[in-house]
C-alpha cells in the first residue's frame, strides 16, 4: 500500500465530517427524520407519498449548497473521470441498490452507525467492500 | 405554519449537509475513487469523514433517542427493521459497484448537480431511473396473482 500524502487532507475531511454529523443530528432532533439521501429521494417516487414538501426542501438545500459555499469562498475543484455510459450504469446500480438496501452512505454509513445499528454496519461494510473491489478491477484488473 | 417550519428546517439542514460534503471532498468523484483505490496511490482522507460524522452523530442520535418527539413536535421516525437479509447485502453490494464505477453516492451527486456538471445530471437521472425501477418491481411483487397459495407468497417475500 502506498499512501498519497500529497492528496491527504485530514483537517478538511474531518471538519466536513463534523458538519455532516451536525446536519444528521439536527434533522433527527428537529424533524424526527433520518438524514438518508437515498431514502429521502426515493420516498418522492413512491406513489401516494403525502410528505413531499420536506423531502424536496432537504434536496433543494443540498443542491443549493455549492452556491451558498461559492458566495463565501471559492468552490474546491472536482473531477468526474467516468464517461457517460459508465455514469448511466453506475447511476442505475446506485439507485436500485440503495433502495433495496434501504440506505446509502448517509442513511446507513453515518446515521445507522451513529445509532449502532448492526444492519447499517453490515450494509456499510458491504458497499465499501464492493467499492474497493470495483476500483481495484477497474484500475488494476486484467486489461486495465 | 408547522409545515413551513418543518420544510424550512429540512432546507437549512440540507444546506449544512451539502456544505459538509463539499468541505470534506466527498463531492469530488476523483477524491472518492482515490480513497477506494487501496492498491494504487491511496488517499485515506475520506475515512475521516466517517470519523467526524459518526462522532457527532452518535451524540445527536443519543440525545434524540431519549426523546418522545422531535423539537417541532413530530414523531421520531427511527428505522425499526432489524433483520440482516439478502436484500440488504445484495443491494449494498450493487450500490458499492456503482459507487466505485462513478465515484458518486446519492448526496454528493446532488451537490455536483448544483455545481452544474453535465455528467452529474446524467448520473442523477440514471439514479432516479434505478429508484423508479425498484418501485416498479416492488409493485409487481405486491400485485402477485391471487391463485398463489398464501404461504408460498409469504415465503417468497421473506426470501427478499
Amino acid at each position: 500500500m502506498h499512501i498519497d500524502w500529497f492528496s491527504f487532507t485530514p483537517a478538511a475531511t474531518l471538519i466536513g465530517g463534523v458538519l455532516i454529523g451536525i446536519a444528521a443530528s439536527l434533522l433527527v432532533l428537529v424533524t424526527g427524520r433520518i438524514a438518508g439521501v437515498s431514502g429521502i429521494v426515493g420516498g418522492l417516487l413512491r406513489p401516494g407519498a403525502g410528505d413531499a414538501s420536506w423531502r424536496l426542501a432537504f434536496i433543494a438545500g443540498i443542491i443549493v449548497a455549492p452556491l451558498a459555499y461559492a458566495a463565501i469562498a471559492q468552490l474546491p475543484a472536482m473531477r468526474i473521470d467516468a464517461g457517460y455510459p459508465t455514469l448511466v450504469v453506475a447511476g442505475l446500480l446506485v439507485g436500485m441498490g440503495t433502495r433495496y438496501a434501504a440506505g446509502c452512505t448517509s442513511g446507513h454509513g453515518v446515521c445507522g452507525i451513529s445509532r449502532l445499528s448492526p444492519r447499517s454496519l453490515v450494509a456499510t461494510l458491504s458497499f465499501m467492500l464492493a467499492g474497493f473491489v470495483t476500483v481495484f478491477l477497474a484500475r488494476h484488473g486484467a486489461g486495465a | 405554519m408547522k409545515r413551513v417550519a418543518y420544510s424550512g428546517a429540512a432546507f437549512a439542514v440540507g444546506v449544512i449537509f451539502g456544505v459538509g460534503l463539499i468541505v470534506s471532498g466527498m463531492f469530488n468523484p476523483a477524491k472518492v475513487i482515490g480513497f477506494l483505490d487501496l492498491a494504487g496511490n491511496w488517499d485515506p482522507s475520506l475515512a475521516l469523514v466517517m470519523v467526524g460524522a459518526i462522532a457527532v452523530g452518535a451524540v445527536g442520535f443519543g440525545v434524540a433517542g431519549k426523546r418522545r418527539q422531535s423539537l417541532l413536535g413530530a414523531p421520531l421516525q427511527l428505522p425499526q427493521r432489524r433483520q440482516i437479509d439478502a436484500r440488504l447485502i445484495l443491494g449494498s453490494l450493487a450500490f458499492g459497484v456503482g459507487w466505485g464505477l462513478a465515484g458518486f453516492c446519492p448526496g454528493p451527486a446532488l451537490v455536483a448537480l448544483g455545481v452544474g456538471q453535465a455528467k452529474a445530471i446524467v448520473f442523477v437521472l440514471a439514479m432516479l431511473a434505478g429508484m423508479l425501477a425498484f418501485e416498479g418491481l416492488q409493485r409487481g411483487q405486491r400485485a402477485a396473482p391471487s391463485d398463489v397459495p398464501r404461504g408460498a407468497d409469504l415465503a417468497r417475500r421473506a426470501d427478499g
